[in-house]
This record gives structure tokens, sequence and C-alpha cells, in this order.
């Protein structure tokens, strides 16, 4: 069951649903009557996007699925790649693939955008990205997408000895919204981070999942989620992190820290440790909480207005995540997105 | 300048201020003290418009502006302060960035324009030379893990920056020691000015030394049972509170 195979039959009924365990927050079948026909061709102009700022990127621009299929990086390189997914105002259904190799030493700062400029499309998106040994992708995710749409994205990563992920994926959800990674980790001194932000509003869903296999000695992966959900939004956190036997001096964190702004909002979290090796150092933390009303009369008695003051800290709450991005640019355009959010209307 | 007359106050459905009047002309420094319990915090957390504090009767005023009728944000953009007696911790937050949002705000709520990051900062290092605040410390989180001394001394500093126009003062003494005391004490005197009022809220004598008083009264059972010039405190310091306990029940 995946949304790739629908997609490919235009059959609904190979939709993921809550029937499968790891779907079951995320029911596109419950949210998909039939699969549309495919998204054309679209050249029309492309708006600046959420990364226009950083100016020493190199743009790399998939239209409805239609783009290059490949981005290398030479050993030893440096590159700044603005990699925007656009869904087009004339947006249906679209499926592509993108293979991704930074090679030994290699270095690779990936600004992906995922722009949805049409209504309600539907979107499916492989992304394999093998990471050399010694090299490095930090890469900053932000999810754009239109209210109405469906939109899946899937990366699977390898990782060789010594090389590093790190990544923060910031989103605003969509009709329904998953963004999964895999990785599978050889330990070896190799380190991942993997971070997300999500702000959620209206109807708005969205489902980070993660699933972090160590296979091998000595490896890290620190893992931190915040969010916020009001209206009748709905976010879903999944983790699951696998230290197989034999992976021992694995460091592995997770956390996931919401609020919860109404009470039609919903926050399903699942975190997972499953651990077979000896001597390793684990820790998982999870929370959901409200804004706290006595710091936001605090805040207001300063002269604050109510909105504003909902911001600053729903802001401050999930900048812990923001903060950990490394690219200077990228960190301002993700701290600059927090505010933008509006999430301070109730 | 601060008007408040018949004021009746609710919490939880439990009255605590039972027709308090009071007036503080602009210029003057007014005290209140009263036993524990007497509904001094109620008076501040109302007049800054605290939810869950229930006017049922009576009225206040800043200035001829009806304080019931703006939101707390609105009547600070009125020059109203509170410094706390519990300051809260907002985590995430540095001080300065509180600051300077606070400070824009009710400039921006006063149709003024925001003011420049240089100027600020040049304001935040004046100010928090005079009151002895290490500058590295508006860097951290608001309040988060500063001493108690500490965070009363941030109000101060907050009020400095803000530049209120009524001041409420919520046994800002409490927790200072002796040095930081006199310190506080020369912070707020130096906002003393004809277009000023402040209320001093305390439980003690050595607050006023430094802080001199107009006027100073007793709140006792949710009223103003006694009021009088500065030898008011001084007398309430040998005999207590008991002579009032029979007006206010
Ligand atoms: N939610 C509540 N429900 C009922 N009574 C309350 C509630 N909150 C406060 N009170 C009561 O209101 C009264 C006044 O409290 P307040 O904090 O105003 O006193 P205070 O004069 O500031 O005392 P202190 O000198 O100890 O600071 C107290 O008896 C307190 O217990
Ligand atoms: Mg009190």
């Amino acid at each position: 069951m995946s949304l790739a195979l629908a997609l490919q039959s235009g059959d609904v009924t190979s939709l993921p649903s809550r029937r499968d365990e790891a779907w079951r927050y995320t029911d596109l079948r419950a949210a998909l009557r039939a699969i549309p026909e495919a998204s054309p061709k679209d050249e029309a102009s492309i708006t600046a996007g959420p990364f226009a700022a950083i100016a020493e990127a190199e743009a790399l621009v998939i239209v409805n699925g239609f783009g290059p299929d490949r981005l290398t990086v030479a050993p030893g390189e440096h590159r700044t790649v603005s990699l925007r997914f656009i869904a087009s105002p004339a947006a249906r259904a679209h499926h592509a693939a993108l293979a991704i190799e930074v090679a030994e030493g290699g270095f690779l700062t990936l600004l992906e955008s995922h722009e949805g400029l049409g209504s309600d499309y539907v979107s499916d998106l492989a992304i394999n990205l093998q990471i050399g040994s010694g090299a490095t992708v930090e890469r900053v995710v932000i999810l754009n997408d239109s209210a109405e749409a469906i939109s899946v994205v899937t990366a699977t990563v390898d990782l060789a000895a010594n090389a590093t992920l790190n990544q923060t994926v910031l989103t605003n959800g969509a009709k329904r919204q998953r963004f999964e990674t895999h990785v599978s980790h050889p330990g070896q001194g190799a380190a991942v981070r993997l971070d997300g932000v999500y702000l959620l509003g209206d109807a708005s869903h969205s489902d980070q999942t993660t699933v972090v296999t160590h296979k091998g000695e000595g490896g890290t992966t620190h893992q931190l989620t915040k969010g916020a959900v009001r209206d009748s939004a709905r976010a879903v956190f999944q983790g699951k992190i696998t230290v197989e036997r034999g992976a021992d001096q694995t460091d592995a964190r997770m956390g996931h820290h919401a609020l919860i702004l109404s009470e039609r909002a919903e926050i399903d979290a699942k975190p997972e440790l499953e651990i077979y090796a000896d001597d390793v150092s684990c820790a998982h933390g999870n929370t959901v909480g409200a804004l706290d009303e006595e710091a936001l009369f605090y805040i207001r008695s300063r002269g604050v207005p109510l909105i504003e003051a909902r911001v600053l800290l729903i802001s401050a709450f999930v900048g812990e995540v923001t903060d950990r991005i490394s690219h200077d640019g990228a960190r301002q355009v993700a701290q600059d997105w927090l505010l933008a959010s509006g999430m301070g209307a109730s | 300048m601060l008007s408040v007359t018949n004021l009746h106050v609710e919490v939880g459905g439990t009255p605590i201020l039972k027709g308090l009047s009071l007036e503080v002309p602009a210029g003057e420094v007014h005290a209140i003290m009263g036993p524990n319990g007497a509904g001094k915090s109620t008076l501040s957390y109302t007049l800054v418009g605290r939810e869950g504090y229930e006017v049922t009767q009576g009225a206040a005023s800043l200035n001829g502006d009806d304080l019931f009728a703006l939101e707390a944000n609105e009547r600070a953009a009125k020059g109203l302060f509170l410094s706390f007696q519990y300051p809260l911790e907002i985590p995430g937050v540095p001080s300065l960035t509180f600051i300077r949002t606070a400070l824009n705000a009710q400039r921006k709520a006063r149709g003024e324009g925001e003011i420049g990051a240089p100027a600020f900062l040049k304001l935040a290092r004046e100010k928090a030379a005079s009151l002895k605040i290490d500058f590295d410390m508006l860097k951290r989180p608001l309040n988060v893990g500063f001493s108690g001394g500490e965070k009363k001394r941030m109000e101060i500093f907050q009020m400095a920056m803000l530049s209120p126009k009524f001041l409420i003062l919520d046994e800002t003494d409490s927790g200072l020691d002796i040095d930081a005391l006199r310190i506080v004490s020369e912070g707020v005197n130096a906002l003393r000015s004809p277009e000023r009022g402040m209320l001093v809220i305390t439980h003690y004598q050595r607050l006023l030394d430094y802080i001199k008083p107009d006027r100073v009264h007793v709140l006792a059972g949710g009223k103003i049972v006694a009021s009088g010039g500065p030898e008011l405190a001084l007398e309430l310091e040998e005999t207590g509170y008991d002579r009032f306990s029979q007006v206010a029940a």
C-alpha cells in the first residue's frame, strides 16, 4: 500500500489507510475518493521560493514532477542547492523521484522547499540520498503545501562511515501530509540529527515519521521535534530508532514536545526505541502541554497584545529546534517562518 | 491621576475587595500596607487587568481613562506598570528581546515609531549600569533561573526601560539584599516626577526610608481602613494591625 502505487494504478484501494499500522493516523484512503488525472507539464512563471534570500544557492526546480532526477556532489566539493518541488496551479496528481549522491568528503547544503501553488493536488515524492564517507548533508526543508493538498515525501538515506546528516523539517501541514525519513545508520562515527517543527491551524494535518536503524558500532542520532496545533488541526509524530545487535556504543536521543492550543486539536505521538545492542546510551522524552496562561498575562501586562504574546511564546518554544540549524541564512529563514506562521490567532 | 472608587472584586466567587476607594494624584507616592491576605496584590492585579479578578462594583481610572474598559496591554500602553510580587519566567525569550517587543508594542499603540536596535541597546546599557545589572544577564531568557532578588531587579529594569506613567510596586523590596534595596530604590526615585504617580505596596518601613511616601494607607479586610502621612507607617511598626481588625470585620 502506498500513494506511489495508487498513482501508478489509478486504484484508490492501493492507498494506505488507518488499517495499515504505519498509517494509522494518516488515512489517505479516507481523504481521497478518486485518483485525479496526471498533472500537466507546466512552465508557468514561478515566483521566488522561501529560500530566495540565500544568494549563493543554485536552483534545482521540479514542477509537477517534471525536472531533473539526479543531483551529485563530487568528492570534496561544496554545494548549496535550493531544491524546489513546485505544484503549479494546474497540478492534479504527480510522482517524482530524485537521487542525490554526495561523494566522499563532499558537503551539500540542501535547502528544500515544497511549494503548493495549486489547491487540491496529490503529490508523491521519493528522494534517495547517499552520503559518502566523511561527507555532510545539511538539509533544511520547508513544507508549504496548499491546505487542500495531499502530499507524501519519502526520503531514504544511506550514510557511510563518518558521514553526517543534519535535517530540519518545518511544516504548516496540508489536507493530508506525510514526511517520512528512513535512515540506514552504519555507526562508525556517522552522526544524524533529525529535527522537525510543525505549526498547524485550521483543519490541517501533518505527519512526520522517522525510522532510523543503527547497524554498526559508535553512531549517534539526535532527534528533536516540537510543534503547536490549534483549531481542529492534527499533528502526528512517529519516531522509531532501532539499535541492532552489535551496534554497541550507540548514542540515540529522541524528544517530541508539543503545545495544544485548542480542545479540538489533536496530537498523536509514537516514539519507539528498540535496542538489541549493549552499552548504548538512549533516551527519549515526549510531552504535550498548553500555553502558560500566567506567562501570557505577564507579557500582556507589559503592553504586548494577545496575538503577539502568543506568537512570542510559541516561537520561543519551537525556536529551540530552529536554533540547531547551523547554516546562518537558513536559520534566519526558519526563524522568520516561525514568526510569519500566524499561530497567534485563537 | 489614579482614581479608584468603591471597588468590589471577587476571585473564584469569593469577595476580596469590598468597597475600596483611593486617589493618587500626579506627582505623589502613596504606600499601601496591610496584613497578609488583605487584598493588596488583588488590587494591583485588578488594576492591570489580570483574568479571574472579577469587578462586581466600582470604577478605576488613570488620567480619566476607564481602566476596566481596556485590555491589559492597552492599560500598559496608557502607562500603567506593575512590578510583580512574583515575576514570571518566560522560557526561550531573551530578556532584551522581551523588553524591546514590549516597548515597541507600547509605542505602536501610542502611534509612535519603533525604537531602532542601536538606540534601544544604548538605553539598555545605560539603565543596566545604573541598576548594576550585568549586561550578559539580559541575554538570558527572562527570569529563567534568576534568583528571587534578580527577578525583582529585572522588574525595575523593565520599568526603567518602559518609563511608565503610573507605577505599582508590589512588595518589590522582598527578596532584595541590603545593597539591592538601595539600588532599586534609587532606580524608583529616579522616576519620581510631577507627572508620575506611584503606589508602593510593602510590609516594611525600610523601603519607605528610601522611597519616601506622601501618604500611607492601611488595607485590611478588602478596604482602606486608615490613611495618614509617613508617620502612619512608623506607628504600624510599633502597633501592628490589631487595632484595624475590628474596623475591617
Ligand atoms: N482563587 C482564589 N479563590 C479564593 N480566594 C483567593 C483566590 N486567590 C486569592 N484568594 C484570596 O484572596 C485574598 C487576598 O490575597 P492577596 O494576594 O491580594 O493578598 P495580599 O494582601 O497581597 O497578601 P500578602 O501580603 O501575603 O502578599 C487571600 O485571602 C487569598 O487567599
Ligand atoms: Mg501580595
